[in-house]
């Protein structure tokens, strides 16, 4: 297995694209991450896009040639392939990818993520949203996503003594760094006040303990670290690139309040870095819903189980501490185009490590970690970047 | 969700149909074709064995839901729970007969026969189990 890098980004505004099509931004993000690199169309081996519905959300299946087609690229008849995981669609098309550069089988692919989720009614939306889930024995009974990430939260409120108010200021701080980056859905600042007088969900999450429905497509290229000198002159090596597993049902977990498939993928991503959790400066984290990023500060190794709620509330994490988190304004300011979200957060990190995040830039982090979550937690995707210097 | 969809796991949603492990003698709901518990589990591949719960179990988790996932908004505001059954199994389903402030971890529940959702306008309706706090007699649907 040969070494991987990112040779360059691409990204489109998250938000409500009423007047762009699912292509449109597919192939936006493409672009400009295939420019970033200097790389030339000819010198690619395949694409790979990660997108979780867009059958149900645009009634369009078979989207990994569209987007190769509508990008000129169809006369190369090189591979094009479309990865499903639920909200992890995008990481886990990230770690096929990386899988085929490092075999050597493909020396320069296209990873991209999008979705186009605003063109259905909410009620169809929220649907869709939630077939993430157990069907049959989770969404028949009345769950919704909401639902279920609050069931994991008074869990975690009685076995750890958490507070309402420690995982209502992820929002805040998501809302806050949100500001900073223009590509992001919502660049209003949230007060803790507002979180917790919001309209209720499912007790104890509110309307702004949830990432927003949001349309958006990200992409990155990826080449052998040996020949990356060539395009770019600040390549990211990918130094782990890890996914788990675990039930369907968030009822069949071993423990509601832990994502054993987070703690177990960031294990053997930190092995594989040779990292531990302290020495990460720079995480990119799915809070989907406040909660599930309280869940994952821990199962990530950063805190202790139970720990995480006072370091938040002790303003412990951000920029500017020993621990910056979701920079780029996280699942809930940001957005959340579900296939896209897990190449955005790399997006974001590598950004970081190039210093070439704006306003929002965290100064001195040479590595980084983004953490893609799909459904309750039956997928898990932890990668870790690292500047090459 | 189509009705012969609906239909195929109606027996376990109406009865509590579950499954046993002959080795490790874990039980599972819904029932499961293979133990996962079982570190050689091939072995419990078509042995596992039919059995049925009792309908007893504590409350482990709960939420009051206001905003209803779809075809649940007549019910709002409605109780989900997490409710661990005392033969093991964790089930996921509403609390009824009961104020939604009045549930808490440990309220002893009993499972109970239901209309679950109507299918639309018109449509199917659906049947299956919620729980009623196990103080009271569970009422008729
Ligand atoms: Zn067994």
């Amino acid at each position: 297995m040969r070494e991987v890098a990112i040779l360059g980004v691409g990204q489109t505004q998250f938000g409500e694209l009423w007047d762009r099509s699912f292509r449109e931004i597919g192939i936006e993000a493409g672009f400009q991450a295939l420019e970033s690199s200097k790389l030339s169309s000819r010198d690619l081996s395949a694409l790979y896009i990660g997108n979780m519905a867009s059958g149900a959300f645009i009634d369009q299946e078979h989207v990994a040639p569209l987007v190769l087609d509508y990008s000129g690229l169809s006369g190369h008849h090189f591979p094009s392939v479309r990865v499903e995981a639920g909200e992890a669609s995008g990481a886990v098309a990230l770690a096929q990818a990386y899988l085929a550069v490092a075999s050597g089988e493909y020396d320069f692919v296209v990873v991209g993520g999008a979705e186009k989720m605003t063109d259905v009614p909410e009620d169809r939306g929220s649907a869709i949203s939630s077939s993430t889930m157990d069907q049959e024995w989770e969404r028949v009974f009345g769950a919704s996503m909401p639902a279920l990430w609050a069931l994991a939260a008074r869990r975690h409120m009685i076995d750890h003594g958490t507070k309402r108010e420690h995982f209502a200021r992820l929002s805040v701080l998501d809302h806050e760094n949100g500001s900073k980056n223009p590509l992001a859905h919502y660049r209003n600042k949230i007060t803790l006040e507002q979180v917790l007088g919001a309209n209720a969900v499912a007790e104890p999450l509110g309307m702004l303990d949830c990432a927003p429905s949001s349309d958006g497509a990200a992409a990155v290229v990826l080449g052998p670290l040996d020949r990356a000198r060539k395009f770019t002159d600040t390549p990211i090596r990918i130094a782990a690139s890890q996914i788990a597993t675990d039930t369907m049902a968030l009822m069949h977990r071993r423990d509601i309040t832990t994502l054993d498939s987070t703690v177990l993928a960031a294990k053997r991503a930190f092995q594989r870095a040779k990292l531990q959790p302290s020495q990460i400066p720079l995480a990119e984290i799915h809070d989907s819903y406040s909660i599930a990023g309280l869940m994952a500060l821990e199962d990530l190794g950063f805190y202790q189980k139970g720990e995480a709620g006072k370091a938040l509330a002790n303003g412990e994490v951000g920029i500017g501490t020993r621990l910056a988190i979701n920079t780029s304004g996280g699942l809930k300011a940001q957005g959340q185009p579900f296939g896209a979200v897990g190449i955005a957060q790399v997006v974001e990190i590598v950004r970081q490590l190039r210093g070439e995040a704006g306003a929002r830039q965290v100064s001195g982090a040479t590595v980084g970690l983004a953490h893609n979550v799909g459904g309750t937690g039956a997928t898990s995707v932890v990668h870790i970047l690292e500047r090459v210097n | 969700m189509s009705v012969a969809r609906f239909w195929r796991e109606t027996l376990r949603r109406y009865n509590l149909g579950a499954s046993k492990c002959p080795d490790c003698e874990t039980v599972f709901f819904p029932p499961r074709p293979v133990c996962p518990r079982c570190a050689v589990h091939r072995k419990s591949i078509a042995k596992m064995e039919p059995c049925q719960l009792s309908g007893h179990g504590k409350v482990y988790s709960y939420t009051i839901v206001h905003e209803a996932a779809d075809g649940f908004e007549m019910q709002v505001p409605y109780v989900l729970a997490m409710v661990q059954m005392s033969e093991g199994p964790m089930l996921t389903g509403q609390i009824v007969d009961v104020e939604p402030s009045q549930v808490k971890e440990g309220l002893e529940v009993k499972a109970s026969f239901r209309k679950l959702r109507e299918e639309g306008e018109g449509g199917v309706i659906h049947y299956g189990y919620k729980f009623a706090p196990a103080s009271q007699a569970p009422k008729a649907p």
